[in-house]
């Protein structure tokens, strides 16, 4: 290997030490705010059976986990939202590449894809749960309504903004639409399609969420609901932390797979 | 007999709800097999519009284009079209680029791929068959995509200024390299281009548009006092200037 140069190393200590910087702010805030709140609640500075603490939470945490019922909640949030994000991806190519395919068809009910993108969906639930029950199905459905039209107009305008000139390629070497679809336009749209995903999974959990603050007998939505209407805060708290991870963890699975995918490419 | 291409009386116009343009007008001249065209004209003449028509991808309003006596509608993969800009796909492999044509036309057969090695090989990109077009400079990226073209082994090169996206010096050299390989394998080529002394240095018969509407103002034949002509050398001919200020002329009399 080549000799590195004091100034080199010099300047990759630098970047060393900013990361760590960065990583131990994180963390200390994290901490210092569990802290606090711990300290609060003890010292009766706050309320503690209405702000909870962090030990309550705990202790929560661990007699529901004894039962099981606490991972059933999870599982069922979980595997709702995972539900609701593959079907949002499938229909959202599906009709990205039906407005693709027809403009006449695009131009036609761009309106309504606008209305219903920025209509709040939330409004919606109530009505689905009237529709389809109050089952597992109509929560999925309110996840995907949730994500399923901005993730259909960023896509459509990801594949309109495909260079021309790579589809005349395309045209010059004998090619039809569909050609210029399967071999440029879907894989130019993938760094697009991750970005739209990262967007949709936070998105899908909010849909099934709300999904379930109405029509769920669990799930994690069902028991904020549950526990703020009995008055375990302790229940609403913890799931919302729950949720925040749960968040978390979905999106850095995608950042994961956009990562390997820059490698790839 | 009838010419390898022929135009005869095409024109062509560009509607929009402002109005109409007409792009080229009565356009009519003829290719023999093997020759090297060079059309130069100012900017918006109609040039790039007169190559989508000679390769089918555009309809003319009025009159004809022949290839070998078929209309060039049907000629499908007979013409290579070469754009300006290269668009080597990033998501595949140079090796995957070159084939692409081949995918499309469904022709993948082991000759086919064979060719497309030999063609990499020959032109030394062998080396960066699995790498990522990214991985390629400015010259060898043209040289891939020239690789795509000629796989798919067309009779007749459209090259619709192949070369402008490239800085002065690697064009040069990219120039005498398509260059090259056009004769070698013994192709008939037009090219589109801005740069009078890349036509000059480069063709066989230099065609001079009008501003728009497109009409042929002339068709001049060049002769270098060159031996072995390639496009670097031909720059040096003695008489290389007295083209390049007789079409300069040209296209600058009616201003």
């Amino acid at each position: 290997m080549s000799k590195v140069s004091a100034a080199q190393l010099h300047y990759l200590a630098g970047i060393r030490r900013h990361k760590r910087i960065v990583r131990t702010a994180r963390l200390l805030i994290l901490v210092l705010f569990l802290l606090l709140w711990e300290l609060s609640a003890r010292l009766c500075l706050i309320n503690s059976f209405i702000f909870s603490s962090p030990c309550r939470i705990i202790r929560t945490f661990t007699e529901m986990a004894a039962d099981g019922s606490i991972f059933r909640h999870v599982g069922i949030t979980l595997s709702e939202t995972l539900a609701s994000f593959f079907l949002v991806i499938l229909i959202g190519i599906a009709f990205a590449v039906l407005l693709w395919l027809f403009d006449r068809l695009s131009e036609i009910l761009e309106p309504y894809l606008v209305v219903l993108n920025s209509l709040p969906k939330s409004a919606l639930a109530p009505l689905l749960i009237v529709w389809l029950g109050a089952n597992m199905r109509t929560i999925i459905v309110a996840g995907i309504s949730v994500a399923v039209f901005g993730t259909i107009i960023n896509l459509y305008t990801g594949f309109k903004e495909v260079d021309p000139d790579m589809l005349k390629l395309i045209y010059t070497l004998g090619g039809n639409r569909k050609d210029a679809l399967i071999r440029v336009v879907l894989p130019a749209n993938i760094p697009i399609l991750i970005s739209t995903s990262k967007v949709n999974i936070g998105l899908s959990l909010v849909g099934v969420v709300i999904g379930e603050f109405i029509g769920a007998r669990q799930g994690l939505g069902y028991l904020i609901i549950y526990g703020s209407q009995v008055f375990k805060l302790d229940w609403v708290i913890m799931s919302i932390l729950i949720l925040c991870m749960i968040a978390m963890v979905l999106y850095s699975l995608i950042s994961l797979l956009e990562k390997k995918y820059l490698k790839r490419v | 007999m009838d010419p390898f291409l022929n135009l005869t009386d095409v024109n062509y116009s560009y509607h929009s709800p402002e109005g109409e343009t007409p792009a080229l007008s009565n356009i009519s001249f003829s290719v023999s097999e093997g020759e090297f065209i060079a059309i130069v004209g100012p900017s918006g003449c109609g040039k790039s519009t007169l190559l989508n028509l000679i390769s089918g991808l555009l309809l003319p309003e009025f009159g004809t284009i022949f290839l070998k006596g078929h209309s060039v509608r049907d000629a499908g993969t007979e013409i290579g079209y070469m754009l300006q800009k290269d668009h080597l796909f990033e998501w595949r492999s140079v090796y995957r680029n070159v084939i692409l044509g081949l995918e499309i036309q469904k022709k993948c057969t082991p000759e086919h791929l064979a060719r497309a090695d030999t063609l990499l090989d020959t032109y030394g990109l062998s080396g960066f068959r699995d790498s990522r077009p990214s991985r390629l400079s400015g010259g060898m990226r043209q040289r891939a995509a020239l690789i795509r073209t000629l796989v798919l082994e067309p009779e007749l090169l459209l090259l619709d200024e192949p070369f402008s996206a490239l800085d002065y010096q690697t064009r040069l050299s990219v120039c005498d390299d398509i260059g090259g390989i056009i004769k070698k394998e013994q192709k008939t080529a037009i090219l589109v281009t801005h740069d009078l002394a890349e036509a000059i240095s480069i063709a066989d018969r230099i065609l001079v548009l009008s501003r728009r509407p497109g009409r042929i103002r002339s068709i001049i034949p060049i002769h270098l006092e060159v031996e072995d002509r390639t496009p670097l050398k031909s720059r040096n001919a003695p008489n290389f200037k007295d083209y390049f200020n007789r079409i300069w002329k040209e296209l600058n009399y009616y201003e």
